[in-house]
């Protein structure tokens, strides 16, 4: 199953934060991604970009997890020298991230 | 009023504004706002201002009243815009003189009073906003801009003088959608859940195409006319009811997806989205898809508003060169990687200061860097290198171009495409701080001049 079924992403940056929604389309796929993507797990996962400490926020009324990856940017989208500098395609790494957890 | 249309201008300096045009020559909203101003974008207008003290305001401006104008007055529509930058005072000058030219009777506001760099003396130490850090005296000599986040109130006093334009430096995004509708239902600057309201239209509107199916991460490939899409348009009642819609027959979409995508887009803690005006909690939204592209957006609950404002100083911060080099297959990323070896050494020789190199392999690796899948890594068809250096001289940016291009014929084979050797680039440090509310207020200046043809 690709998890593009079950949910999508989007992502950018404030200052020198990531900041990355997921939406799952039902109930029961946002349940499994609230278990599976945990502060603890997404922030292991982006560790190798270079990375601060990550919170979590459910939204479970929109079905949503939001995610904010601190110092996640070289210090901001004006200063990084990095291709994606404002964090654009975060979302679809986190993406894989939930598929990799989700064929777990 | 009862029921007020706030449509989307654009949603950052470059993007389109032929979808607001449409709007307003159809006369499908009462206020159209135009958000220019992302964080990058002050320090490219602070470069204009310094090879011209005339400038400091999008360019993309005049064009856009000298096409928007005659339509917004004959169809009653006023226009916000902190497309004004750094020098909203001449932005609003030129805007009277279009006017003139094109023979308009108007009145034009400007709001200044945004624009602290001058005054940073007083506001020491400005703490940084997450650090507690005092600003560090080399950062203060570097500082290119320093703009506090202006919120709706002065937008406000702007209308009630009858201003058919508005034009301000930096005033938070949402802040220029929430003034019309305080301005024309007379809500209280103490009515946290009705602000917060107008500040979620705001928000929804402010990066234009990105909840009218623009970006959209789902079900990307079903979504029709992006060729013409729509802007959004905001449909809301003097009671805090909102529909979010966009005009018939323009292209994309306006679902609970695409909402619910942009409404928790950069907020953060989605309990506390802090703006100048009130503090947001869309944590209870509740979205009702009533299709044909509409959507009811309720459940948005607001607390008060922040004591201080926060203020944003950019610096420049080194320099950026950068070249690309493409090549093709067989081995395509091994000779690309050859080569930014190649490069390295090159540039270890120069002995100039370099305090970062970035390699990318556009095609594999460029934008997700490590977290890349390793498959597929030896047999792909082509790839581009992308070498990138940060440093404090100039010089050293400058020979990221001078090296590169020698490889195309002295490097690895099958060499091409060299493109993306771009003029350095002066990179931007950001310093966001908190400042007093009561000495903000006393600097802001709302002027209203009356063009009359």
């Amino acid at each position: 199953m690709r998890i593009q079924e079950v949910a999508y992403a989007r992502s950018s940056d404030k200052g020198d934060h990531v900041d990355i929604s997921v939406f799952a389309y039902t109930e029961e796929s946002y349940q499994k991604l609230s278990q599976m993507l945990t502060a603890e797990r997404v922030r292991q996962f982006f560790e190798p970009m270079g990375i601060g400490a990550v919170e979590c926020y459910p939204v479970p009324n929109l079905l949503a997890l939001k995610f904010v990856v601190r110092n996640a940017l070289d210090g901001g989208g004006a200063r990084s020298i990095r291709a994606d500098n404002q964090g654009k395609t975060w979302s679809g790494a986190l993406l894989r991230l939930a598929q990799e957890q989700w064929d777990g | 009023m009862e029921r007020i249309r706030i449509g989307a201008g654009v949603g950052f300096y470059g993007d389109s504004f032929l979808p607001a045009l449409e709007i307003i020559r159809q006369g499908a909203a009462d206020f159209v706002c135009f958000e220019d101003l992302a964080e990058l974008t002050l320090a490219i207008l602070q470069k204009d201002r310094g090879r011209n003290p005339q400038s400091g305001y999008t360019k993309d401006l005049l064009p856009m009243l000298e096409a928007g104008l005659p339509d917004a007055l004959r169809n009653h529509i006023r226009i916000i815009t902190n497309a004004g930058g750094l020098n909203p005072q001449a932005a609003g000058h030129a805007v009277r003189e279009l006017a003139k030219k094109l023979g308009l009777t108007l009145k034009v506001a400007v709001v200044s009073g945004d624009n602290i760099l001058d005054r940073l003396p007083s506001f020491l130490p400005f703490s940084h906003m997450e650090t507690g850090e005092p600003l560090p005296e080399h950062v203060r000599e570097r500082a290119l801009f320093t703009n506090v986040y202006l919120g709706a109130r002065p937008i406000v006093q702007a209308l009630q003088q009858g201003a058919d334009v508005v034009i301000t430096g930096r005033v938070a995004d949402p802040s220029l959608f929430l003034a019309p509708l305080v301005y024309g239902f007379g809500w209280d600057w103490d009515g946290w859940d009705r602000l917060a309201v107008g500040t979620v239209v705001g928000h929804l509107l402010e990066c234009s195409s990105q909840v009218t199916g623009g970006n959209h991460g789902g079900h990307w490939e079903a979504l029709a006319g992006l060729d013409q899409i729509g802007f959004p348009i905001a449909d809301v009642t003097q009671d805090g009811q909102v529909i979010i819609t966009k005009l018939p027959h323009s292209g994309g979409k306006v679902s609970a997806d695409t909402v619910r995508e942009q409404l928790l887009y950069e907020i953060h803690d989605p309990t506390a989205y802090i703006t100048p005006d009130v503090v947001v909690n869309v944590s209870g939204a509740h979205l009702q898809d009533l299709g044909n592209d509409r959507v009811k957006v309720s459940g948005i609950k607001g607390t008060e508003r922040p004591a201080r404002y926060k203020a944003l100083l950019g610096y420049e911060d080194g320099y950026m060169g950068q070249g690309m080099l493409g090549y093709s297959w067989p081995d395509a990323l091994k000779k690309a990687q050859a080569t930014e070896k190649i490069m390295r050494e090159q540039m270890a020789r120069l002995h100039l200061p370099v305090e970062e190199i970035r390699a990318e392999y556009l095609g594999y690796n460029s934008l997700h860097g490590p977290l890349a899948s390793a498959q597929c890594q030896d047999d792909l068809n082509e790839v581009y290198l992308r070498f990138a250096v940060r440093t404090p001289d100039r010089r050293a940016a400058e020979q990221v171009s001078r090296l590169m291009v020698p490889l195309a014929l002295g490097g690895p084979p099958t060499a091409s495409g060299l493109i993306g050797v771009d003029r350095v680039r002066g990179l931007t440090g950001l310093w966001p701080s908190l400042v007093e509310r009561h000495a903000v207020d006393q600097l802001v200046t709302v002027s209203v001049e009356e063009v009359t043809s």
